[in-house]
């Protein structure tokens, strides 16, 4: 982006095409050749022809334009952008790990049985739940998973009636998609004033349809749940499972674990939380944690210890537990994400996660604080590991939330997430997380401090930034309007 | 901030109008403004099918949300705006207009008494803004 000063367009593969270059020469055949059926056989091939060289140098340039967390601060909320450490490629790459197949015999992989289930170890530990899968491939899969584990329960018990779940307005927006495609009928909840789920409609939504809820906490707005207690007996007493959505993880580590407020199933973010990449396609990961009477449903197979040697080293094996909901995911899940994860607790261990909850609450707070004179939050109290603000001011008028993120891009910074929340006007939902320096964190308060008088004195400039980035301002509504999704839609 | 919110429409509260004399059910003012942007419009419902009060029939998508449209009240759907589909910007443009959704035969015109007034949703409008 702007660091490197890059202003030119990049061609398309296709725009570099130059007939008869090639990347690869493929060797003479060793094998007969055998001619295709007549009918499968087309006469042209319209892809572009390019050399090694203009391949590598195409992708590079465009990872130049590109903004990650190895470039600069990155607050986009509810993700959990934070630093990830190198020290968990190191041990991804161990050949030991990184040269393995799934279909191995399971004697010959002892060592990434043990990785796996050192990590199922570690979460059950870390959210005081009883049982692991680690199969889940993100964050919404393992919810998907999860609602399928809560339904799964309820109809073992031949109590098929129940088909309700519900959802905060505060959720994040997958938590309805992943109810729906559990078959599940979804009912909002409003929150309240103070940004906590209205327990009254809550309660009043409590009846013998009711197969569970679907809560994050802290939730979006970055809030702890100040009546999580209460809400849970509510579910509990008609009869519903409370699933957690661990997303916002970061803020609690070491500090308050669902096991604790009673919740039946949780998903996590290794990918958020446990420092593994995202952002940059990861592969994410969404383990899935559940109380004990939940633990037969779990996905299988799980890795459990089925023996040990005369030395009393334990043998791992594949289980299935007793009324599993069956596979959720080819093979075992992200296995070199889940190395990435157990490293990251283990350097840190202990005392180093809960600091991580403390730092990631305390750079929050301290952006909040700094940044509530200046822009308007509406839910304004101690904040968990983000807050959300309004990008707007009366006396600015049609200046929104896009212009203000579209600007902070000039500075160098990754955006905020824009209009999420939706119960917060023009919402800009900030998450500084651990892995930032005071220094940062100031430049990130003067630059949105600048951009706030900017707003009143030159609005302009917010409405026709970024002007220091390759591209300017792109035209999102006929982006979205006229979709053009490949080239020959366009030439 | 001040919305278009004419006086012969009935409201609800998740901000659909219905016309009480053609039956016409759209979004309001209010609602097209927070979206912003509308890239998408789908009517999920067809010519002829009957609805509850409360049955998704639409869905809107901004560049900044997508947003479920709902039934204002129980009927038959006796029209379907066909060529919103090609057209998504009318929804910023017209919502009282040419963004109609659909046009309901109402089966029990009572249900029309538990919506709001163009004065009782101005009201709702406001409250929400601060």
């Amino acid at each position: 982006m702007a660091q490197q000063d890059v202003k030119i367009r990049e061609p398309l593969l296709i725009e570099l095409s130059t007939p008869g270059r090639r990347g690869v020469r493929f060797p003479e055949p060793d094998v007969p050749q055998a001619d295709l059926p007549e009918d499968l056989v087309r006469s042209d091939l319209p892809l572009p022809e390019v050399s090694e060289v203009d391949v590598v140098r195409h992708y590079t340039r465009l990872s130049q334009y590109n903004h990650g967390v190895d470039i600069n601060f990155y607050p986009l909320g509810s993700c959990t952008m934070k630093y990830n450490p190198k020290v968990n490629e190191d041990m991804a790459r161990l050949p030991g790990f990184l040269n393995i197949h799934p279909l191995q015999p399971v004697e010959t992989v002892q060592g990434a049985l043990a990785v796996m289930y050192t990590l199922q170890e570690a979460l059950k530990e870390i959210t005081g739940m009883a049982g692991v899968s680690l199969q889940p491939a993100a964050g919404a899969h393992g919810e998907l998973t999860g609602v399928l584990i809560i339904r799964e329960y309820h109809r073992s018990r031949g109590d098929t009636k129940r088909n309700k779940i519900l959802v905060p307005d505060s959720a994040h927006g997958t938590n309805p998609a992943s109810s729906a495609m559990s078959g599940m009928r979804v009912v909002e909840i409003p929150s309240d004033k103070r940004g906590n789920i209205d327990l009254e409609k809550l309660k009043a939504e409590c009846d013998d349809t009711l197969a569970g809820l679907m809560i994050t906490n802290p939730n979006t707005l970055g809030l702890f749940e100040e009546h999580i207690e209460e809400v849970v007996q509510a579910v509990h007493e008609a009869g519903g499972l409370v699933y957690g959505d661990g997303a916002n993880l970061n803020a609690l580590l070491g500090i308050a674990r669902f096991g604790d407020m009673g919740f039946d199933v949780v998903h996590l973010n290794l990918h958020k939380t446990f420092s593994t990449p995202h952002g940059g396609g990861g592969p994410g990961s969404g383990p899935v944690a559940v109380a004990e009477h939940l633990v037969d449903f779990l996905p299988g197979p799980v890795v459990t210890i089925v023996d040990q040697d005369e030395e009393g080293t334990p043998i791992y094996g594949f289980t299935w537990p007793e009324k599993s909901i069956g596979r959720v995911k080819a093979f075992y899940g992200h296995f070199g994400v889940m190395v990435r994860a157990l490293t990251y607790i283990l350097m840190l261990g202990a005392d180093g996660l809960r600091q991580v909850a403390e730092d990631a609450v305390l750079n929050a707070n301290y952006l909040r604080v700094l940044l509530q004179d200046t822009y308007h939050i509406p839910y304004n109290r101690l904040c968990k590991h983000e807050f959300v603000a309004e990008g707007r001011w009366p006396d600015a008028p049609g200046i929104r939330a896009l212009d203000i993120s579209k600007r902070l891009m000039d500075f160098g910074f990754h955006p905020p997430t824009n209009y999420f929340p939706l119960i917060v006007h023009e919402a800009l939902m900030i998450e500084p997380t651990e892995t930032e320096s005071k220094a940062t964190l100031d430049a990130f308060i003067d630059a949105m401090k600048q951009i706030a008088r900017e707003a009143r004195e030159n609005p302009e400039l917010l409405r026709k930034a970024p002007h220091n980035t390759p591209f300017g301002r792109v035209d999102e509504v006929r982006a979205a309007r006229q979709l053009i999704l490949t080239w020959f839609d366009w030439a | 901030m001040s919305w278009k919110i004419p006086e012969n429409l009935k409201y609800t509260k998740s901000d659909e109008w219905i016309d009480p004399q053609t039956g016409k059910v759209g979004i309001t003012d209010y609602a097209q403004s927070q979206l912003s942007d509308v890239v998408y419009v789908e009517i999920i419902v067809s010519e002829g099918e009957t609805v509850n009060k409360g049955d998704i029939i639409a869905t809107i998508e901004s560049v900044k949300a997508a947003a479920d449209v709902y039934a204002p009240v129980s009927g038959k759907v006796v029209e379907v705006n066909e060529g919103l589909a090609d057209t998504p910007e009318v929804v910023n443009s017209d919502p009282y207009g040419d963004a109609w959704l659909v046009r309901m035969e109402i089966s029990d015109p009572s249900e029309l008494d538990e919506l709001m007034d163009a004065d009782a949703y101005r009201k709702y409008c406001e409250e929400r803004e601060d």
